[in-house]
C-alpha cells in the first residue's frame, strides 16, 4: 500500500513531464489598504512576475519589508492580489476549488510555532493532511495514515517513535519544520512554498532541512519557490534567484549570475553586506 | 596591554523550578585581558546568554548563581553588595546590552528623557533632558550618530537605529567591558553591517576595552572579534584565537560546526554539506562526561564517563579527550 502511495506520485510526474512549466505569475501587485474613511495605501508588491518549472528551485531574496512573503500569500492564495494573474498549470489559480489548489500548492511557513495547535499533538496535522488527498477520492483508513507517516518521517531521517504524540511544545523549532516537510511529502504537492523555512533552526541543523528540500526537488520534481533573507543559503539551494526590494524584482537569473556576478546596485550592496566566516572586512 | 578586564573561574549556573534544574552554565574559566574582543559562539540553548546574564551579577528570575568566580576590574561580583553592584560597577565598568535591547526604549518618551532618566539613577544628580541631551551629543558623535535622534521617539527609528542608539547609551559611561547579546540578530544584512562597524568604532576609539559578543552567526563573529569561544552544553569546547580556529579547528564540534555553516561561496554548491547529526541534548539532564559525545564522530570510551579538561594547545585552550591525553580532573 505504501510503496503503491509513493509509486503513485512518480507516475504522475512522468505524465506530466512534457509540460515544464508549473506556475506562472504575471504582474502580481497587491497593495495593503488600511483604515475605513480615510484610507491610507502600503505597498505588498508590485508588478511582480515569474516562471517556475517543475524540478527547479527558484529563491526570492531580499530584506524585511521587501514584499517576498507578500508574493508567497498571494500564491498560496491567502491574500487576494490587487491586479495580477497566477497561473498553475496553464489555468488561473482563482479558477480552482481551493481545496484542489491546496492539494497542488503547498507551504512551510516562516514560523512553525503558529502553524501547529499547541492544544494537539503534532500527529493532528500529518493526519489531518490526509483529508486533502481524500478530496481527489481515494479513503485512507486509520492504519494506513500511520504507515504512511511513520514510512514518510524515516524518509527524512527522523524517529516517528520519538517524535509523534509529541506536543508542540516538547518538540524544537527545527523538528517542527521537519515535519512540515514530511507533512508536504505525504500530499505530494507540485509546487512547493517555502517561506523560511530555516529561520528556526540553527547553524548545525539547517543543512539538513536544506538537504531535504533539495531531494524534494530531485527525486518529486516538486518546484520550489525557497523565500530567504540569507543569500548564502538561496545560492546553496538555487537554480534560479530573484531580488526583490521595496515589493519589486530588481534582478533575476541564474543563481551563479546573481550572486557572484550582480549587476543592479541594490544586489552588489546586499552581497557585499554578507558576513563571510572566511574572509575578513576591511572596516 | 596586560591587564585583566574579566576573570571567570569554573563559574557555574543553573536554572532553578519546577521544571528541575538545569545546568545552564557549568565551569567556564575565561580571561579577558584589555583589548580583546570575545565572541561566544554556540546553537541555541547551549547557555550562551545565560554565561553574560551571570557575568552581570544580576540574572534573570529562575538562574541562581551556583559557585565560581566572576571578577571584572577587582570587583567580585557575586560577593559585593547589590547596591555597590548598581551604582559602581554597572556603566563604569560592565555594561550589559540583552538580546533585543531595542525594544528596551520606553515608548513613551523621549529618548533624551529616557536618557535622564538613567543619568539620574546612574549619577545621583537630576537632569533635565535637554541637559541630557547636551551630555550625549558628543558621544553620538564620536559614534557617528546625529544628535537629533535623542529629540524624537523610539517608534521613529529604524530597528537597527534603535539598536545603534540603544548600544551608544550603554556606553555613554565608558565602561571597560561591554557585553552584547546577539546584537544583529532581528536586523538585515546592511543594518548588521553598520552595527559591527559601530562596535568595531566603540572599541577602536577606545571608549571601552573589552567586548564580550554572544551570537549564533558566526559571520558576523569572525568580522567583530579576535577571539572565538565555542560553547556547547554550557562549557566552553574550544577557544582561542579567531583566526586559528577558523582555520584549523581542534575540537570535532567545532569542526562540524564549521563545516554546517553556510557562507556564499562557490564551493557550497558541490559540497556534501551535512548537518550534525542528533540535537542539543536538554541541559536538565546531560549527558555524562564530554557532554558532546551523544553526537561525536570521534567518540571513545573515556569520553563517555569522564569530562575533559581544558588543556593548552597551540595556543589556545581545548577541552576535548582527543587532546587531553592521561591527565584530568575528572568529573
Amino acid at each position: 500500500m505504501v510503496d503503491k502511495f509513493l509509486a503513485g506520485f512518480t507516475q504522475e510526474r512522468v505524465q506530466m513531464a512534457n509540460k515544464d512549466e508549473i506556475l506562472k505569475v504575471e504582474n502580481l501587485t497587491k497593495y495593503y489598504i488600511s483604515g475605513y474613511m480615510f484610507t491610507k495605501k502600503v505597498l505588498g508588491a508590485e508588478d511582480v512576475s515569474f516562471d517556475l518549472k517543475k524540478g527547479e528551485v527558484l529563491s526570492i531574496v531580499g530584506e524585511s519589508g521587501s514584499g517576498k512573503s507578500t508574493v508567497a500569500n498571494m500564491i498560496l492564495r491567502l491574500f487576494n492580489p490587487t491586479s495580477g494573474k497566477i497561473f498553475l498549470d496553464g489555468k488561473d489559480a482563482f479558477s480552482f476549488n481551493k481545496k484542489d489548489y491546496w492539494r497542488r500548492v503547498q507551504a512551510i511557513f516562516q514560523d512553525p510555532y503558529s502553524t501547529f495547535n499547541h492544544y494537539y499533538n503534532v500527529d493532528r496535522p500529518l493526519m489531518d493532511s490526509f483529508d486533502l488527498l481524500e478530496n481527489s477520492g481515494k479513503t485512507y483508513s486509520k492504519t494506513e495514515r500511520k504507515e504512511i507517516i511513520n514510512k514518510t518521517l524515516e524518509t527524512i531521517g527522523m524517529n516517528p517513535d520519538e517524535i509523534l504524540g509529541r506536543y508542540p511544545h516538547q518538540t524544537s523549532g527545527g523538528e517542527m519544520q521537519r515535519l512540515l516537510i514530511a507533512r508536504t511529502l505525504i500530499i505530494g504537492p507540485e509546487v512547493l512554498v517555502a517561506d523560511e523555512p530555516t529561520s528556526m533552526t540553527d547553524a548545525s541543523t539547517r543543512v539538513a532541512i536544506l538537504n531535504e528540500l533539495l531531494r524534494l526537488k530531485e527525486e518529486r520534481e516538486m518546484a520550489v519557490l525557497f523565500i530567504t533573507h540569507d543569500v548564502g543559503q538561496a545560492y546553496y539551494v538555487s537554480d534560479r534567484a530573484a531580488v526583490m526590494k521595496d515589493g519589486r524584482i530588481v534582478e533575476m537569473g541564474p543563481a551563479e549570475k546573481v550572486f557572484f556576478d550582480p549587476e543592479h546596485p541594490y544586489t552588489k550592496n546586499l552581497i557585499a553586506s554578507v558576513p563571510k566566516v572566511h574572509e575578513k572586512w576591511d572596516i | 596591554m596586560s591587564e585583566v578586564v574579566l576573570k571567570t573561574q569554573d563559574l557555574m549556573g543553573y536554572y532553578r523550578g519546577s521544571f528541575g534544574v538545569v545546568y545552564g552554565v557549568d565551569g567556564i574559566s575565561v580571561t579577558v585581558m584589555k583589548g580583546e574582543r570575545l565572541g561566544l559562539a554556540g546553537e541555541s540553548g547551549c547557555g550562551k546568554t545565560t554565561f553574560a546574564e551571570l557575568l552581570t551579577g544580576t540574572p534573570v528570575p529562575l538562574l541562581y548563581y551556583e559557585g565560581g568566580l566572576v571578577d571584572i576590574e577587582g570587583y567580585d561580583v557575586w560577593h559585593i553588595p547589590p547596591e555597590t553592584l548598581r551604582k559602581e560597577v554597572k556603566c563604569k565598568h560592565m555594561s550589559y546590552v540583552p538580546q533585543a535591547a531595542l525594544n528596551s526604549l520606553n515608548p513613551t518618551l523621549r529618548i533624551k528623557n529616557f536618557v535622564a532618566d538613567m543619568l539620574k539613577e546612574r549619577t545621583d544628580k537630576k537632569y533635565s533632558p535637554d541637559e541630557a541631551r547636551e551630555m550625549l551629543s558628543d558621544h553620538l558623535a564620536m559614534l557617528n550618530l546625529d544628535k537629533h535622534v535623542l529629540d524624537i521617539y523610539p517608534h521613529e527609528l529604524s530597528g537597527g537605529m534603535k539598536q545603534r542608539v540603544t548600544i551608544a547609551i550603554s556606553t555613554y559611561a565608558k565602561p571597560s567591558l561591554l557585553i552584547v547579546d546577539e546584537p544583529t540578530s532581528s536586523l538585515d544584512v546592511t543594518s548588521q553591517k553598520a552595527m559591527v562597524k559601530m562596535l568595531l568604532d566603540i572599541h577602536r576609539k577606545e571608549l571601552i576595552k573589552s567586548m564580550i559578543v554572544v551570537s549564533h552567526d558566526l559571520g558576523m563573529l569572525r568580522q567583530l572579534c579576535d577571539r572565538l569561544g565555542v560553547m556547547y552544553a554550557g562549557r566552553f569546547m574550544e577557544e582561542g584565537k579567531m583566526d586559528d580556529i577558523i582555520s584549523d579547528p581542534l575540537h570535532p564540534y567545532t569542526r562540524l560546526l564549521l563545516g554546517s555553516l553556510l557562507p556564499l561561496e562557490r564551493w557550497t554548491k558541490t559540497a556534501n554539506l551535512k548537518s550534525i547529526p542528533g540535537r542539543h541534548p536538554d541541559l536538565r539532564n546531560p549527558p555524562p562526561g564530554c557532554r558532546f559525545h551523544p553526537r561525536c564522530p570521534e567518540c571513545m570510551d573515556i569520553c563517555k564517563s569522564k569530562r575533559p579538561a581544558a588543556i593548552e594547545k597551540n595556543g589556545r585552550q581545548v577541552s576535548c579527550w582527543l587532546y587531553s591525553g592521561e591527565s584530568s580532573d575528572g568529573e
